[in-house]
């Protein structure tokens, strides 16, 4: 069964935002979900939703099994729920955060404590755990909130924008963490974010989600096969005209851009064209000084089912490949 | 049931933990009694001549007024707490958890009726330094309760109106506006047969005035059905605003 069936799920806000309009999509156990949108796109609205906060209007969700709006209890016992903006108590020191949120989540009273200790190596906050946490940093706040999301050992995790307001090497570090989740525990993600590679780093699969619609679903890599495949670039000096006839026979190859001296090919598979690039342009005697292979990007997915580009803002903001 | 309370035990613990870790806190508890009976008790010193007081000094009188009025302005700011975690998101993390509701508004209750309670006796020693004297034991049961319940009412009160308005700056108006007319429409600071009849009519309908009656009949161990009379208005008041909470809790659960 999967651990996440969302059913056309809709919501209309009081004073008339249309915020979702027919929302669908399905999380296998043990997999990293993203739901990627820009402002407004209704990426909270879904998660606040599927962990009780919120009710939708129309459509079904069940979450670990349980039907968020006639059985409540039942998801709220199997969900972590690490919100948008931080829900952490400012006025108690870490360790006590922990402590309260395992004994709201019924962790029995005999493990909480060797609990809230493995949690606090965990995300690596020992040292600060007896600190009050109105003085961590963002992201010190950000790995307590996740592990007080996961101190109960939860299905299903869900993260609503993770790394927004971190800085670039605290959100690389909060990646590790979230891979590191993947590897040794069996839990369910459900992450929102606004970041394009995040998505393509960190999820098996993603919704890309736009005015409240799911506009298309699938890996990174099926979108990104599906937009445009791979890019080789190719510097070739000054045969590039000739090159350009060569190289549109070879298989693989979709299409040629020739600009001056740097050739851009696009080829349904990198790793399989390379060789037979190379090989084409070897028998015509074309001497290659560089070529670099690289990926089409989830923007460019993005630009094709949205109809607009990505807010430059967002994607360029870890440095990102575009 | 027992989760219920296991949830407002651990919620409460998590209120007096940040409550202690507040000097400021701490120092007005201590100062702001020390400044209303002082100050009240130099300025009105004289008004017990006039016939109608029950006491024979006026700090006797004022201090169970004083007492009460510190009650009910700490419960109806306990509100401003729950605002505080409404902006941080942490209703909503706990929302998000089986945490029972109720739980969530008992527990804010009632560590504002258990941090006046505290206050209270150090009213009570202010009061005995100042030559008041130290109720009896009856009676000193009988001002905490009324402390207790008329703080709890306010703190119901309070956290109804933190849930539908979310902003301090409502609270603060909504205190202002109510808090001090309240106190001065009661027996606080003046002998009930000395105020004006329409006030005396308004007092009636006044729970701070129910709560300084109680207050007052338990301190001055006068009229023992007063007291019971008094709390027993206290506690149906009280009751009314836990249910004004919960409906309001209600109502923000379904605005989101
Ligand atoms: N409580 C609310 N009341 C009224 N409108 C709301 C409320 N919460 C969200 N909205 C509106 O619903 C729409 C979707 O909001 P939502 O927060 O789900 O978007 P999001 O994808 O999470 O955006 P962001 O990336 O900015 O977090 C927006 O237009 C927003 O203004
Ligand atoms: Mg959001």
């Amino acid at each position: 069964m999967d651990a996440i069936h969302v059913e056309n799920l809709t919501k209309t806000y009081k004073g008339g935002v249309k915020a979702l309009q027919g929302v669908s999509f399905n999380v296998k156990q043990g997999e990293i979900f993203g739901l990627l949108g820009p402002n407004g796109a209704g990426k909270s609205t879904t998660v606040r939703i599927l962990s009780t906060l919120s009710q939708a209007d129309g459509g079904r969700a069940t979450v670990a099994g349980h039907d968020v709006t006639s059985d409540a209890a039942g998801v709220r016992r199997s969900i972590g729920y690490v919100a948008q903006a931080t829900g952490v108590d400012r006025w108690a020191t870490g360790r006590e955060n922990l402590t309260l949120q395992a004994q709201m989540l019924r962790v029995s009273t005999s493990t909480i404590r060797a609990r809230v200790g493995e949690m606090l190596d965990w995300v690596n906050l020992n040292e600060a755990a007896d600190k009050l946490v109105n003085t961590y940093s963002g992201g010190m706040k950000r790995r307590l909130e996740i592990a007080m999301g996961l101190v109960h050992q939860p299905k299903v995790l869900f993260l609503d924008e993770p790394t927004t307001g971190l800085d670039p090497e605290t959100r690389l570090a909060l990646w590790r963490d979230l891979e590191r989740l993947r590897a040794e525990r069996d839990v369910t993600v459900l992450l929102t974010t606004h970041y394009l590679e995040e998505a393509d780093a960190l999820c098996d699969r993603l919704s890309i989600v736009d005015h409240g619609r799911v506009v298309i679903e699938g890996t990174p890599s099926a979108l990104k096969a599906d937009i445009a495949g791979d890019t080789v670039t190719i510097d070739i000096g000054d045969a590039g005209v000739r090159a350009g006839e060569i190289l549109g026979g070879v298989n693989g190859v979709l299409e040629v851009i020739p600009a001056g001296a740097l050739v851009t090919v696009r080829v349904r598979d990198g790793a399989t064209a390379v060789p037979l690039v190379a090989a084409a342009l070897g028998q015509a005697h074309i001497a290659v000084h560089t070529m670099t292979l690289g990926r089409a990007s989830l923007d460019d997915v993005y630009l094709k089912y949205t109809g607009h580009h990505y807010d430059a803002g967002f994607a360029t903001a870890t440095g990102g490949k575009r | 049931m027992i989760l219920f309370f296991a949830d407002v035990w651990h919620l409460w613990l998590r209120h007096m933990r940040a409550t202690i870790r507040l000097p400021i806190w701490i120092a007005v508890t201590l100062i702001q009694p020390v400044i209303w009976l002082t100050l009240f008790g130099q300025l009105f010193r004289r008004v017990v001549e006039l016939p109608g007081f029950e006491t024979t000094t006026y700090i006797q009188f004022l201090t169970p007024g004083v007492l009460i009025m510190t009650a009910m302005f700490g419960g109806a700011w306990s509100g401003m707490g729950l605002i505080d975690d409404l902006h941080h998101n942490v209703v909503d993390r706990m929302l998000a958890t089986p945490v029972h509701r109720a739980a969530v508004i008992a527990a804010r209750v009632l560590h504002a009726a258990f941090t006046v309670v505290v206050q209270s006796f150090i009213v009570l020693a202010l009061a005995l330094a100042l030559g008041a004297g130290w109720p009896s034991v009856g009676g000193t049961i009988g001002v905490l309760v009324a402390a207790a319940l008329v703080t709890a009412g306010f703190s119901a009160m309070s956290t109804g109106v933190a849930l539908l308005a979310r902003r301090e700056e409502t609270m603060i108006a909504v205190i202002n506006f109510f808090g001090l007319p309240l106190a001065f429409l009661s027996a606080t600071f003046m002998s009930a047969q000395l105020i004006p009849q329409w006030m005396q009519s308004v007092s009636k309908a006044n729970p701070v005035n129910w709560a300084v009656s109680a207050a007052r009949h338990a301190v001055l161990g006068t009229d023992t059905s007063a007291v019971w009379i008094n709390s027993a208005l206290l506690l149906v008041f009280t009751l009314l605003m836990v249910m004004f909470a919960t409906a309001s809790f209600r109502v923000y659960r379904r605005s989101t």
